[in-house]
């Protein structure tokens, strides 16, 4: 028998979507492992994201009430006396920008080993993690000895848990040491809001890293000029200064929903994916057949960029 | 001052491959400096350029085919390299987090860096980890996915910019000395030159294992068994345009002016 911890997450007084689908796979884990989920909330308004986070499949949940906003030092801290004053043998966490800034700090804490960016869960007398690698042409699976871990879970991978649970909700008696925090947050900046706003585009031409050089951004510029479309990019082409920061699709970028998206040299990292799954209609021009834009474009050229962009440019008059 | 930088040597895969037992069949591997380091060293090497007396030493994972990989590192700045190596570590088909930082730790603790650096993540095992891990086991300050750095060595503090998700960034002030995790887009990764590229190899490149380290390999973790691995099923069910070019530039134009796009 096997308890699972989730931590929750949010920012700026809200939670994230992330935190609903913890419960998910937090729920299916317990059940295989014939333990009970507990979920952690720490900081912020602890009592309105608890009643949030009472779902089906929740048994516990415990809540931390120190700050307003995410530090690592206190998640650290708090998600680690919550996983052994539970007893949880299992500790979920975000696959997310602060999910990595004090997931592996917790497993070191708790001397348990960690996997991050779990895509599938699975117990069979003990955990097997299934994760993408090789930089995503493969997945594997990880078989952990014993009966504890600390994992990061991909969003997006398992639906939001939904329905109403009676879970006891409780005020955890953990002391944060104020010395061992070595960090401060000072503020937040909003970044990437320019002259062009892509979300608002109802087609996107986009460009991404097959697209080698920066002169060679001519014929996806020519493209989106003839189709009277707005240019957009994933974010090798933004990193390398090539186009600004406004035009990044994806995670770390913008979250666009358009009638056509055009992925032109676009392999489909998961970060790309989710700024622009929610198209209607998508199309991917790529010379690798197995990149992973294929799975959710609707339609497909598995052909050399530089010889279909100036033909359908030509298509239509350019 | 010193800053260490964490360099990693990745494996790329061909678009087309084959899986031989638990690995990529290394036919189709292609090995190279890992992306989100290059930043992480450009990023070293700027603030070297800028201070006086800031010395930049690289520290390796790896074996004696990542020398090329360090050398490209100490091409473009980096002073000089400790890489470790060991059988206890090539062993393992795949080292975890807490192993990698346990190592990496164990030079750290030698060099006593006033600043430590490295990548966001690998571009192949993608654990996005070992830069935290390696704070935790030194009990040091860190600061994960970092965009931006102000170091001030006089009030031993660094002030960062922390991308989060959806265009927006947090700001920080971290205690030195530190791990930083660097993304990529922080800076303009320079190109080897050659007088570089001839000076790097007159530069140490130290090599040791594990006993020289003083690490017993029985006690690190080596947590991970991999059980399985296999190319992931295409979910897609994309309609796939089929002939030349013009062919399938010919096809998607006709999508397009079906859904009214292009229509002047």
């Amino acid at each position: 028998m096997s308890d699972v911890l989730a931590v929750a997450e949010h920012r700026r007084g809200e939670l994230r979507d992330v935190s609903f689908e913890l419960v998910t796979a937090g729920a299916d884990l317990a059940e295989a492992a014939g333990g009970d989920l507990h979920v952690a909330v720490v900081s912020g308004d602890v009592e309105s994201y608890a009643d949030s986070l009472d779902r089906e499949g929740v048994d516990a949940i415990h809540t931390v009430a120190h700050g307003e906003e995410f530090n690592h030092d206190v998640y650290e801290q708090a998600v680690a006396a919550l996983a052994e004053e539970t007893g949880a043998s299992y500790v979920l966490a975000p696959n997310s920008v602060n999910g990595l800034d004090y997931a592996p700090a917790v497993a070191d804490r708790l001397d348990r080993p960690l996997v991050t960016d779990a895509v599938g869960l699975s117990y069979d007398d003990g955990l097997a993690v299934t994760r993408e690698l090789y930089g995503g042409k493969t997945e594997g699976v990880i078989a952990l000895d014993g009966e504890a871990a600390v994992v990061t879970v991909r969003p997006a991978e398992w639906p939001a848990a939904e329905g109403t649970g009676d879970a006891t909700v409780t005020a955890a008696d953990v002391a944060i040491d104020e010395d061992a925090v070595r960090t401060t947050v000072t503020g937040f900046q909003e970044v990437g809001a320019g002259e062009v706003d892509i979300s608002e585009a109802d087609v996107l031409v986009s460009v991404g890293r097959g697209i080698e050089e920066e002169e060679n951004l001519d014929i996806v510029e020519d493209l989106a000029e003839v189709l009277d479309a707005t240019l957009s990019a994933s974010r090798p082409i933004v990193d390398n200064g090539w186009l600004p920061k406004d035009r990044q699709v994806g995670q770390s970028g913008k979250v666009v929903t358009p009638d056509v998206y055009i992925a032109i040299g676009i392999s489909g990292a998961v970060q790309h994916v989710a700024g622009m799954k929610g198209s209607d209609t998508i199309v991917a021009i790529n010379t690798d057949p197995n990149a992973p834009i294929f799975d959710i474009a609707d339609y497909g050229i598995v052909d050399d960029l530089f010889e279909v962009v100036p033909a359908l440019t030509e298509e239509f008059g350019g | 001052m010193k800053i260490l930088v964490t360099v990693t040597e990745v494996a790329a895969v061909d678009d087309e491959f084959e899986i031989d037992g638990l690995g990529v069949d290394e036919r189709y591997l292609t090995y190279d400096l890992n992306e989100w380091d290059d930043y992480a060293v450009e990023e070293a090497v700027q603030y070297q350029e800028a201070h006086d007396d800031v010395e930049v030493v690289t520290v390796t994972v790896g074996p004696e085919r990542a020398d090329q990989t360090i050398r490209q590192a100490l091409a473009k700045g980096a002073d000089r390299a400790v890489r470790v190596w060991d059988d206890a570590l090539a062993e393992s088909r795949l080292l975890d987090p807490a192993t990698k930082a346990r190592v990496l730790s164990a030079v750290a603790r030698e060099e006593d860096p006033d600043l430590i650096l490295t990548g966001v993540q690998t571009g192949d095992a993608s654990f996005g980890a070992t830069g935290v891990a390696l704070a935790a086991e030194l009990d040091i300050a860190w600061a994960a996915v970092v965009n931006d750095v102000d170091v001030d060595a006089g009030a031993g503090t660094a002030a960062v910019h922390r991308e989060l998700e959806g265009g927006l960034e947090e700001l920080t002030d971290v205690d030195l000395p530190a791990v930083l995790t660097i993304q990529t887009g922080i800076n303009e990764p320079r190109y080897a030159s050659l007088r570089g590229i001839r000076q790097a190899q007159s530069k140490d490149l130290d090599v040791c294992d594990l006993a020289d380290l003083g690490v017993a390999a029985g006690e690190l973790p080596f947590a991970y068994d991999l059980t399985d691995l296999y190319e992931p099923e295409a979910e897609g069910e994309a309609t796939l345009w089929e002939g030349g070019p013009e062919e399938t530039a010919g096809e998607l134009a006709e999508l397009l002016r079906e859904k009214g796009v292009g229509e002047a």
